[in-house]
């Protein structure tokens, strides 16, 4: 299919500002937020109306053409990345909140809807939106139900799953679809779980209800130092046994406290080896008894130094550094590589020792940010991009990392999701069977293949290039014999 | 034991016979008509991995959900979502496969929200291993919560990890005197406040409210709110159905809808829970003015236990959605073999 053809489609119902063709126009759209993947779009399209949506994807599935939905293109594992030969769909313009209804406690957003936005709007009303990835200032709701996005404070609160009731949008072929609703428990299959996480590979969302929490009424956070990473490992485990869900609960290591202290002077401990965040919220009486429980905890675990959050001023400067990470390491190093893997949180200082060994083996260092009360893992790879060695050696480096995470019972990505990124890995934490039902999955929905091809599901004929498991002729040797 | 449960489904899918997948039978009135040769999970049990300081739990599928609850509780945690056992025999695998939560999960979360990963065999016979043992995994499509709620018609749930929830140090209930409009108000109102409200009833114009969690944070809710002290073991009843409410035999009607709806004018008895989102109905009303009440107000009926289910027991979902739903059913049982018809009426 030629560009020329598509344009010539959409323009049926598209203004010829809202159909981008031209090289210098579509040039922005190339990558996402992993930036070491470029690929320019034949054709970017930005709809204003949900009709407009439903015919560019009736149009682009009866010409075959395939299609790319993009939030705000924050997303850190090529989720987003353009088809080279198809539409890239630009959400953008659906900025629009719906409804916020305070007595259910539920807002109707559009998908281009910035994440902290819909807090903001809630705030008069004492709700807000769990769900706080670190770049909820820029980032969609739209891309949030894609990648089912994280935060800091998922142990207490959930994943973005956890915090959205329903959704509307079309399959490929422009058939309308809603899924949940402010109804508890819809009937039939929990499409509406399948559908969150799915990277943009099952439907375009056009509308998403999201459930609103009564904002805590205070919280303080304590900030403990520890001499060495796998006593603050240990630390983590101690609170948990002590039958607390922290709000959050972070951990930062010395290289990562020093990138970011000469950044946002957070008053971080640069002594320490690791530091905790250690955050409770609720009511005042409520957050007095567990920040001495917690206190109680953390000292016996052998924390060189505590102190406790005094105000809401306080208490945002202790969390601005570790919001800040990411920022802060791109300022101390020509290019980072975030990594996203999830491990049972006894493996933590296995792990952070397999990575100590990786940055010699590679000669690269590695900075650790932490969600350390959901196990899931940032380390950030420091490398120069204009070096194409060091760039290779990263990619082996966060290869054998996520290989790692994965042999101790961990999974490659926690909250930023495959994309392209981690599509091998995918060959070795999954067997065969399993990739063949994810594509049975995705077939369901959009049988053609249309809607963001080649993301998150690897062929098997991939995995067989990457070599991560032995597939000859499609089969699995011995597949008669049970996978776990 | 896993590998002959394999060979069972293997063995029935090469001869196209109907299986009904069956634990210890406590949720047999849930869902459609039952068919097939029963396959009994209860031989494959226990606890296959336990860490308090992980807040997961593996466990095998045919693991009594007492026993469960029995081990958790030595630990000071619980199931967050309070799953209904609905007799003695309960199961596990059971309860996942139900997908029916209890009277916390207004506030805490449903089943679904709280499973972390399974292993399941499919159709085919094939043992597959989906999600895992950690909080955050968004790897592949998540077919471990697609697995909640779907009556074992996509495959047998062998092992399912769940999170877990420190038991609440704290817990009280209260009763108010109210009517249901306004009981439905204080309800949603109480939801959008700081309060540790974890879980609510509304019958007989009286409402009852659970508070748990911090003892300071318990006491100055339970002044806020005030009302009568009384025994926390009421909200056993409304979890297993043993309370009087439930006793009758007319048809009892799960109505799932917006937890700020009005009182819905139906004949019969109605109990609220949820903050308003559950209402359960006793009633002799067609099933079909009874969906229809329930439409209107954009919610769902299910006919959740009744001596005549010929109207089906849940709501016939739209043409699109009811498409993809076959769709994943042939996907994970081709030979259509796993409880036909339980969850989505034969053809």
């Amino acid at each position: 299919m030629k560009s020329r053809d598509v344009v010539t489609a959409l323009r049926e119902f598209l203004s010829e500002r809202a159909i981008l063709h031209a090289e210098e126009d579509t040039r922005p759209y190339e990558c996402d937020g992993l930036t070491a993947y470029r690929q320019l779009p034949m054709v970017v399209a930005l709809p204003e109306t949900v009709e407009q949506v439903q015919r560019i994807l009736r149009t682009c599935s009866a010409l075959k053409v395939p299609v790319v939905p993009r939030g705000a293109g924050t997303g850190l594992s090529g989720g987003a990345l353009p088809p080279g030969d198809g539409v890239l769909l630009s959400m953008a313009k659906f900025m629009r909140v719906l409804r916020i209804d305070p007595l259910a406690r539920v807002a109707v957003v559009q998908p281009g809807v910035r994440n902290a936005v819909v807090s903001e709007l809630a705030a008069p009303h004492g709700l807000y939106y769990a769900p706080d990835p670190s770049s909820q200032i820029a980032c969609t709701i739209g891309g949030n139900v894609s990648e089912n996005s994280g935060g800091v404070h998922c142990l207490k609160y959930g994943l973005t799953l956890h915090n959205v009731l329903g959704m509307r949008g079309f399959t490929i072929d422009g058939e309308p679809i809603e899924l949940g609703g402010e109804a508890p428990d819809a009937p039939g299959y929990d499409l509406l779980a399948l559908a969150i996480g799915s990277e943009g590979m099952l439907m375009v969302v056009t509308e998403v209800t999201l459930k609103l929490l009564p904002k805590p009424q205070c919280a303080r956070v304590i900030m403990a130092s520890f001499d060495d990473v796998e006593k603050a490992g240990a630390a983590v485990a101690d609170v948990i046994a002590a039958g607390i869900v922290p709000a959050g609960l972070e951990m930062m290591d010395r290289p990562a406290t020093h990138a970011v202290e000469q950044f946002v002077h957070a008053g971080y401990d640069l002594q320490a080896a690791a530091i905790l965040l250690c955050e409770s919220d609720g009511t005042p009486e409520e957050v007095d008894d567990e920040i001495a429980r917690m206190k109680a905890v953390l000292e016996r675990a052998g924390a060189t130094r505590m102190t406790v959050s005094r105000d809401d001023a306080e208490r945002l400067r202790f969390w601005s550094g570790r919001k800040a990470a990411f920022p802060a390491v791109g300022r101390i190093s020509p290019d980072y590589y975030c990594m996203d893997g999830t491990i049972p949180r006894k493996r933590l200082g296995e792990v952070l020792t397999f990575i100590a060994a990786m940055e010699k083996k590679y000669g690269l260092r590695c900075p650790n940010v932490f969600h350390a009360g959901d196990g899931n893992l940032h380390p950030l790879i420091l490398f120069d991009a204009n070096d194409p060695g060091q760039l290779h050696r990263t990619e082996q480096f966060a290869a054998e990392v996520l290989e790692k995470c994965i042999e101790v019972g961990g999974t490659i990505t926690g909250e930023h999701g495959v994309g392209v990124e981690k599509i091998n890995q995918m060959c070795v934490q999954f067997g065969a069977p399993e990739l063949a039902l994810f594509r049975a999955v995705k077939d369901a929905f959009d049988p053609h293949g249309l809607l963001n091809p080649g993301k998150a599901v690897p062929t098997l004929a991939r995995c067989s290039e990457y070599g991560g498991m032995r597939v000859h002729g499609g089969k699995l040797p011995h597949a008669e014999l049970p996978r776990f | 034991m896993i590998e002959s449960l394999q060979e069972r489904i293997r063995q029935a899918a090469s001869r196209r016979t109907a299986l009904r997948l069956r634990g210890g039978g406590s949720k047999d009135f849930y869902g459609n008509a039952l068919r097939g040769e029963v396959l009994d999970t209860r031989g494959y049990a226990g606890i296959v991995d336990y860490e308090p300081t992980e807040l997961v739990v593996t466990v095998k599928c045919g693991t009594p959900l007492r026993e469960l609850e029995t081990a958790l509780a030595a630990n000071n945690q619980v199931l967050p979502f309070e799953p209904p056992h609905f007799g003695a025999g309960a199961t596990i695998g059971g309860c996942v496969a139900a997908g029916l939560s209890g009277p916390r999960r207004a506030n805490a979360g449903a089943l679904r929200d709280f499973v972390l990963g399974v292993k399941l065999i499919d159709g085919r016979g094939q043992a597959l291993s989906f999600g895992g043992q950690v909080m955050k995994n968004v790897a592949g499509y998540d077919v471990s919560r697609l697995i909640a709620g779907s009556l074992g018609t996509l495959g047998l749930i062998a092992e399912v990890s769940l999170k877990l929830a420190p038991t609440p140090p704290e817990e009280i209930t209260l009763q108010l005197e109210a009517p249901q409009a306004r009981a439905l108000e204080l309800m949603n109102r109480w939801a959008g406040q700081p309060l540790p409200v974890s879980a609510t009833v509304w019958h007989g114009d009286e409402l009852m409210v659970r508070l748990s969690g911090a003892e300071p944070a318990v006491r100055a809710a339970a002044a806020a709110i005030g009302g009568e002290t009384i025994d926390n073991a009421y909200w056993g009843g409304v979890r297993e159905h043993s309370d009087g409410f439930f006793a009758g035999d007319e048809p009892l009607w799960r109505l799932a809808l917006p937890s700020t709806s009005p009182p819905l004018e139906l004949e019969g008895r109605q109990l609220i829970e949820w903050n308003g989102g559950l209402r359960w109905l006793k009633s002799r009303m067609p099933a079909s003015a009874v969906r229809e009440a329930v439409r209107r107000v954009k919610g769902h009926a299910t006919l959740f236990r009744a001596a005549d289910k010929s109207a089906g027991c849940f709501a016939p979902p739209e043409p699109v959605l009811e498409r993809l739903q076959r769709q994943l059913k042939s996907a994970f049982d081709p030979a259509g073999i796993l409880n036909p018809g339980r969850l989505l009426a034969e053809r």
